[in-house]
């Protein structure tokens, strides 16, 4: 019966998703009011469908309804009832029924938003989405149904994929890469719209511009989650590995943040529109991109390509999409001609070009990097992977030197300036930058690229904050107003400006915690009998014994590894082995003890249940914890920045004076793997 | 999918070239750099017969080693050090190496080492993973062992290798 609703729903979203995505783009050609009314109730009728169908395929799990054929494949009466709810994305039909709901709600959010502003553009943007969104339906309704109807329904499943069930962070972590991936669906949109009606003023790139933060902000905020996760979990002690999983995140990432900064020239200057817009649609394609490779199986096995039918869906898909945002551009970018130029010189315009540039480059470096082993594969039927040290070695400089145009860039003046004014602005920071090396080298810092990480982080740490500080500053003084209504006036008037910096405070906070993460850890691994220590840093850890722990779902063999730093016992940490009933091989997990300065993280590789001996991989991994707590920053800062803000306000902020004005910059973070 | 209309405005032609030159050369540069890279940091994966058969070829190159332990060949040193047969059913290659071996390492289970193959004939590894499931058998008679297959169902190397992620 579930099937059977579940399965209707879908065939309403697709029938939605289509019909409503025709009527835009006649509506567009023919400008037609009604059919921007019809086409916005498709959108809704779409977004409706899709969020039932989820509702539905949840109730289902939660009732244990063996019959509805994706419950079978990932349910199971052993796991409790958050477990039953996130196996909503934990398998690959169930995630994308789930992609479907996510993209119902941002074309919901984008159409009802947008509901009385650009009658122009707006059937090219629902045209666009409601396309995508009847291809997921295709999909969800065809190769990937999760809701067949099973006619001889087992009595039990085996649950999802016990590393999906070991950690919290795991409920958190699908959603906001979904949030991230999906909602680029609606910039490419918008994109695309300015393409097709020529159309891209300073009013419509705001609106571009918002909407591209807001997933900016979730895909930050998932790359981070999943390290995070992978850290927590996975035992090896690292939390980024240039997977190609990772690396699927991480592309779009990195256009995206280049089209931010981009953006921010179209809305000043009137420049860089046509290159902004193709960084719009190279973020959604590099997101089908990343999407084919995970779902298709290709970074997996060879063989799971020919026999999954999603990922050559996938792929026909992206090809079309890539022809689609091709042809558009090839046939439309001369529309958007710009309205401004740029002075050649030493200005932040200079710097915001140099940063595209340097992250177009990083975007090049990690797709080669990514597709090349499938390349190879294709052609000479070898079989290998690209090496770590490639991607450590390319990111690195290309992950300073974004670091560096971090703080030259805020604090170079717009425009054209005279060596005296550059000067002036260039020199104050070195301060900071050269006290973070200072502390570095005391802190026994001698990593090269680090202690460079750390002169241009405290460099742009001082630019950052002084530009936070400066129109405060300028308002108590000249207008004799307490910190605290400065404060307030400041952030309400420059707004965009406060957050996008307090993005960069999150950034470089998290690259310099990149920095030494990386190169100042200690690793060691031993194999301990009961009784028997080993010194790790300060440390020094005992193995203690083995607990054997029955939880509902699972049962554990428990390390008990007391740890003492000098005369001081900190407790003892479990690292531990857990057994499922579905998985022959246990899955073990790290115990992590962590403090601002490092975290000590024990992992056991093996154990027996006798607690005799113990194999111990011990680390002492510096800065880890900032990494979290700096995209917390980001994050904070990027929805700062979403917060609507008073009309009267933004008519106010228009009119600043132009010194506070001038230091506007997007938020534009840049990630390294400093190795 | 970059146009050139779309690439930064310089205000005078000459300029303009300048610029765009100088961009050639870094792009060139770049992806001279880049393919460089590529091409000293692959990692292959390869099973004891293609090993063995590439010879001298192979010494020195990082290679992920997959195939199924040999029963009875698992011999414990000083300290740490390990040592045991990797085979394919047709060959087998002796793996060394001072990892701690993971929970599941035992005999008969499908293995990736990842090291490099020393001209004596040892195979140094720094990394050990075992495979996930009992899903790896040595494959028949001509029968080319699936690395990819294997590195799936592996566990105990980096991140989130092998592991379904959204």
């Amino acid at each position: 019966m579930i099937g059977f609703i579940g399965r209707g729903l879908v065939l309403l979203s697709l029938l939605a998703a289509s019909a409503g995505s025709l009527v835009a783009f006649s509506a567009a050609v023919r400008r037609s009011a009604t059919g921007l009314a019809w086409a916005r109730r498709f959108a809704y009728a779409f977004a409706g469908t899709m969020l039932a169908a989820n509702l539905l395929m949840v109730y289902a799990l939660l009732a244990r309804d063996f019959s509805v054929g994706y419950v079978a494949q990932v349910g199971s009466r052993e796991v409790p009832d958050w477990v039953a709810v996130t196996s909503l994305w934990s398998s690959l039909e169930g995630s994308i029924l789930f992609w479907g709901m996510v993209l119902g709600l941002y074309v919901l959010a984008a159409t009802w938003t947008n509901r009385d502003r650009h009658p122009e553009t707006m059937p090219w943007a629902l045209g666009v989405w409601l396309a995508c969104a009847a291809f997921f339906s295709f999909l969800i309704a065809g190769p990937a149904q999760p809701f067949l109807t099973l006619a001889n329904p087992p009595s039990a499943g085996p649950g999802p994929n016990p590393l999906l069930q070991n950690h919290l962070l795991m409920i958190i972590h699908p959603p906001f890469l979904y949030l991230g991936y999906v909602g680029m669906t609606i910039p490419f949109g918008f994109a695309a719209a300015a393409l097709a009606s020529g159309q891209l003023g300073a009013e419509f790139i705001r609106v571009l511009r918002t909407w591209l933060l807001l997933p900016w902000v979730f895909l930050t905020v998932a790359i981070v989650l999943g390290g995070w996760w992978a850290y927590e979990v996975l035992g090896w002690g690292g939390y980024w590995a240039w997977d190609p999983v990772e690396n699927a995140s991480f592309l779009p990432w990195l256009t995206a943040t280049a089209a931010l900064h981009s953006a921010l020239l179209v809305e000043r200057k009137g420049i860089l529109k046509g290159w902004t817009v193709t960084l719009v649609l190279a973020t959604f394609l590099l997101t089908l991109l990343g999407t084919f490779m995970t779902r298709s199986g290709v970074f997996n096995s060879v063989h799971s390509f020919t026999q999954s039918a999603i990922g050559p869906t996938i792929l026909v898909f992206l090809s079309m999409c890539t022809i689609y945002s091709v042809a558009l551009l090839a046939m439309r970018i001369e529309t958007l001609s710009p309205e401004g130029r740029i002075e050649p010189g030493v200005s932040r315009d200079m710097a915001f070009l140099l940063n595209n540039l340097f992250f177009v480059l990083f975007t090049f470096t990690v797709l080669i990097g990514t597709l090349f082993p499938l390349v190879v594969e294709a052609l000479r039927g070898v079989q290998m992977s690209v090496g770590r040290p490639y991607f450590d070695r390319m990111s690195v400089p290309i992950g300073v030197a974004l670091l560096f145009l971090l703080g030259v860039g805020p604090a170079l003046p717009w425009g054209r300036a005279t060596p005296a004014q550059v000067r002036r602005a260039l020199l104050p920071p070195l301060a900071g930058g050269v006290a973070f090396l200072a502390l570095g080298l005391a802190a026994g810092v001698r990593a090269p690229w680090a202690l460079v990480a750390l002169l241009f982080g405290g460099y742009a740490a001082q630019v950052t904050l002084a530009e936070l500080w400066l129109p405060v500053g300028q308002r108590m003084k000249s207008r004799n107003e307490s910190v605290l209504r400065a404060l307030a006036q400041v952030q309400s008037r420059g707004r965009r400006r406060v957050a996008a910096f307090i993005v960069h405070a999150g950034m470089v906070l998290v690259m310099i915690a990149i920095a030494i993460s990386s190169t100042q850890g200690v690793t060691a691994e031993v194999q301990l009998a009961r009784g028997q220590s080993v010194a790790l840093g300060p440390y020094t850890l005992t193995f203690l014994g083995v607990d054997q722990v029955s939880e509902p779902h699972r049962d554990a063999l428990v390390a008990n590894v007391g740890v003492r730093r000098g005369e001081r016992e900190l407790g003892t940490l479990k690292p531990r082995m857990n057994y499922y009933a579905t998985q022959r091989e246990p899955i073990g997990t790290p115990a992590v003890r962590t403090t601002f300065p490092h975290d000590l993280y024990l992992s056991a590789l093996n154990l027996d249940p006798d607690g005799r001996t113990l194999g111990l991989h011990a680390m002492i991994n510096p800065m880890i914890v900032w990494i979290w707590i700096a995209t917390g920053i980001m994050a904070l800062g990027g929805l700062f920045a979403l917060l609507p803000v008073r009309r009267i306000g933004l008519a106010a902020a228009t009119q600043e004076p132009a010194a506070a004005v001038a230091a506007d910059a997007g938020p534009g973070p840049t990630p390294a793997r400093i190795g | 999918m970059s146009e050139p209309a779309a690439g930064p405005r310089v205000s005078s032609s000459r300029t303009k070239w300048i610029a765009l030159g100088a961009l050639a050369v870094a792009g060139v540069a770049f992806a001279l750099l880049a393919v460089g890279g590529i091409g000293e940091n692959l990692v292959y994966y390869w099973g004891p017969s293609e090993l063995v058969g590439a010879g001298k070829k192979a010494y020195g190159a990082t290679v992920r080693l997959g195939g199924q332990v040999v029963p009875g060949s698992i011999e414990r040193g000083q300290g740490s050090e390990l040592r045991f047969a990797v085979s394919d059913g047709k060959a087998s290659v002796n793996v060394q190496t001072k990892t701690v071996p993971p929970q599941m390492f035992r005999e008969g289970i499908g293995v990736v080492v990842e090291g490099t193959l020393r001209p004596d004939g040892r195979f140094e590894s720094q990394r050990l993973m075992v495979s996930h499931g009992n899903e790896y058998r040595a494959p028949g008679d001509g029968e080319k062992p699936d690395m990819r297959q294997l590195m799936k169902s592996t566990t105990g190397l980096s991140g989130a290798e092998g592991q379904e992620m959204p």
